[in-house]
């Protein structure tokens, strides 16, 4: 505390005056966090620091957040009586987090909203206890947010997603790690979003890309995920019901529901036993569609380059997916690596399995990827384990079915 | 006391003429009653000259909290009244808002407990709220921007004994509900929630009436006071749907709305919003997390307990609560009110 009491100083001078009705570490650090000035950093002394209430800072800019390290600035959340979250940053521009852990927030563990130019840098953000429904929802949440950078950082046990990037534009998330969540990273109904050298492994799905109806930022896209290496996804699934990713089944690897501009190049996808990638419609998810501007299809998908390899094992038959793979999709032992719905969206030119424009879902030059569609639109009748239709460069001429 | 009040605004009224370019706001006051906004021993709130008492017809629940609310607008300036939304108050209006318990709810001759006075002022053409926390001693408030959790003990309206935690907000969780588009809002004096009828020292009169008399009210024709406000909890006022709406409206639509923080979530309370999903009905969640508890949609007609409105509204862990701040117990008669509205929809 003997650091940080130094740094109120320059801050508390204008404010001599005042008097805090109960002072402890909460109400100190919260007023720093309402009285810095812009420009500023705020160092956090070394040590555990156990907190009743949400920290929030609000309307600032150029502000730094800076902790000892990962290890040393730990933020505790245990025994929270107010807030929803662990950190908050709403309203702000250019706010640098770095160096410090959040554990055992009630809600979120760092929200930041409504900011433009927002780094997580060596932040862990966890739930200490096993991976539980009543872990909050998401470690390191962004939502409506601008230039986004996530890197070196660690999210561990969110009943949701560890990493969760949801109505964000110009997005980059790199070098984290993400594990014994219910998703690792997710990125939801934003744009331009780069992901890369992450390792999601231990969760129940490793990598989402998703976009949702209902929402104010409705079309996300312009994704790029590669390099990373997304094992052993197996975790079951924990989330809360109601939840979306509640559906995702244990074994995923990397999950696309109805994005559009997804590129997904050398990455490992290692060791996840059910579906180490998915290309699906919102129609999966057998939630009603209100929402008349959302588009539920998957369209303009690449993957290509990436390794894959898994054992030969029957995938789960957990929940509602497991028991599709159960009853509907029997492959048995040969599980494959990457599955499309193949409910494809009428009004766009298509052949029988695929878009015949650049609209079209491409799969090429992975190694050891095998390959089925579901045929899902037609009560699964007709699975193909044909990859030839998707054998294709979105940059280049559509080849006609 | 009067002239330290006409000091303080003159202070903020000249500052105001030298140039709206006043950039950063005054320092707030150490002390509550440095501001000179009450006469007499403070903890009466006895309101001094130039500033009037007011109420709402339906205020935001805030752990059965009561509350007393004044304003402050400079000599010689009034709102500018519309029909719709929050008054267009002029530059160096104060709003006054004191949290406080009765020691008894049923017999107030029994003493109370003030727990904060929250001003909203309007200075350099913004609002800034300044929060502060009455000493245990009741004798002053002390400015404290970084909020409490105090615990407070009563007894109710139905003669029993309560104990439970007050939350005060921290400065920046005011913006959590006062909140348009960013900007800090006052979000109370209103039309639909001031035309009625209020106790002044002069006697009983329509507020939205003794406003307009006194000066302190443009544009508001006198012929239009009447008690219309829908009052919640009073079914003689209102259909059993307007009056949910209303109580959501004040208890959610301040961020359920699309300018305000709760956005994001796509599910709009607040008043004027029409569509049935935005609403909630059978509107899946986005980012509830555990907030769902274990329930697929805000709201499954004639069904509360299938819906996860009524879920959070019975929660008061934090991590799930609706609202998510201002509360640490549940409002048992909104939570009624809304199962009986959800109960019977089709």
């Amino acid at each position: 505390m003997r650091i940080f009491r130094i740094l109120c100083l320059s801050t508390l001078s204008l404010f001599t005056t005042v008097l805090f009705a109960q002072p402890d570490i909460r109400k100190q650090w919260q007023t720093r966090l309402i009285t810095v000035a812009d420009g500023e950093t705020i160092n956090l002394d070394e040590g555990t620091f156990v907190m009743d209430a949400t920290l929030s800072m609000e309307g600032k800019k150029n502000i730094t957040i800076k902790g000892k390290g990962i290890d040393k600035t730990i933020i505790s959340f245990k025994g929270q009586k107010s807030g929803a979250e662990g950190l908050r940053v709403s309203n702000c521009t250019n706010i640098t987090l770095e160096d410090f852990s959040v554990e055992d927030a009630k809600g979120d563990g760092v929200k930041t909203m409504n900011v433009n130019g927002i780094t997580f840098r060596n932040i862990r953000a966890m739930w200490t206890g096993k991976p539980d429904k009543n872990n909050g929802s998401y470690a390191l949440y962004p939502v409506l947010c601008e230039n986004v950078l996530i890197e070196n950082c660690i999210a561990r046990g969110a009943s949701d997603a560890g990493i969760y990037v949801g109505q964000s534009k110009d997005i980059i998330v790199r070098n984290n790690k993400a594990y014994e969540n219910v998703a690792g990273i997710e990125i939801e109904n934003s744009l331009n979003a780069e992901v890369y050298d992450n390792e999601t492994y231990n969760n129940t799905g490793g990598l989402l890309v998703f976009d949702l109806p209902d929402l104010k930022l409705k079309r996300g896209g312009h994704c790029k995920l590669y390099r990373n290496t997304i094992r052993d996804n197996n975790l079951p699934n924990f989330a809360p019901k109601g939840n979306i990713v509640g559906k995702v089944p244990l074994g995923t690897g990397i999950l696309l529901l109805a994005c559009t501009n997804v590129e997904i190049y050398e990455n490992q996808i290692l060791n996840n036993r059910t579906t180490p990638t998915g290309i699906i419609s919102y129609y999966m998810t057998e939630n009603p569609i209100k929402d008349s501007t959302y588009y539920p299809y998957p369209t303009s998908v690449y993957i290509h380059d990436n390794v894959y390899s898994k054992p030969r094992k029957k995938a789960t038959m957990r929940g509602r997916m497991g028991k599709m793979y159960r009853f509907k999709l029997k492959f048995g032992k040969d599980v494959p690596d990457i599955v499309y719905d193949g409910i494809l969206d009428d009004k766009v030119p298509n052949g029988k399995f695929n878009y015949s424009d650049n609209k079209r879902i491409c799969i090429r030059n992975n190694k050891g990827a095998s390959y089925a569609n579901l045929d899902a639109a037609n009560g699964f009748k007709n699975i193909s384990r044909d990859s030839a239709p998707m054998d294709c460069n979105p940059s280049t001429t559509a080849s006609v079915q | 006391m009067k002239s330290r009040l006409l000091i303080f605004f003159s202070v903020i009224l000249t500052s105001l003429c030298v140039g709206a370019a006043v950039d950063r706001p005054h320092p707030p006051k150490e002390l509550l009653s440095q501001y000179g906004f009450f006469k007499g021993v403070l903890k009466d709130q006895q309101p001094a000259d130039g500033i009037m008492p007011y109420s709402l017809s339906t205020p935001l629940f805030s752990d059965y909290a009561e509350k007393l609310r004044f304003v402050f607008i400079p000599v010689g300036l009034s709102a500018k009244f519309n029909d719709s939304s929050v008054f267009n108050f002029p530059e160096g209006t104060v709003l006054i808002k004191t949290f406080y318990f009765p020691v008894d709810f049923r017999n107030p001759s029994k003493g109370r407990r003030l727990m904060e006075t929250r001003l909203l002022i309007h200075e350099g053409s913004r609002w800034i709220a300044y929060p502060y926390i009455w000493n245990e001693d009741q004798k002053d408030a002390v400015y404290d921007p970084a909020g409490e959790v105090k615990a407070v003990k009563y007894v109710d309206l139905n003669g029993k004994k309560k104990e439970h935690n007050y939350f005060i907000p921290n400065q920046n969780q005011c913006k959590g509900c006062h909140n348009q588009n960013e900007v800090l809002v006052p979000l109370g004096p209103s039309a639909r929630q001031m035309n009625h009828d209020m106790m002044y020292s002069s006697g009983k009169q329509n507020q939205l009436l003794y406003w307009e008399q006194n000066d302190k009210l443009s544009g508001f024709k006198p012929s239009d006071a009447k008690n219309v406000g829908i009052v919640w909890n009073d079914p003689a006022t209102g259909t059993l749907d307007q009056r949910a709406r209303l109580w959501l409206d004040i208890n959610c639509g301040f961020c359920h709305q699309p300018q305000g923080p709760a956005a994001s979530s796509g599910l709009h309370l607040h008043m004027q919003e029409s569509d049935p999903l935005r609403i909630g009905i059978n509107k899946t969640p986005v980012a509830a997390g555990r907030g769902s508890g274990d329930r697929r949609f805000d709201i499954v007609p004639g069904k509360p307990v299938e819906s996860i409105l009524i879920f959070r509204m019975e929660s008061d862990d934090p991590g799930i609560m609706m609202p998510e701040l201002g509360r640490s117990v549940k409002h048992q008669e909104g939570i009624a009110l809304i199962k009986e509205w959800i109960a019977g929809m089709k």
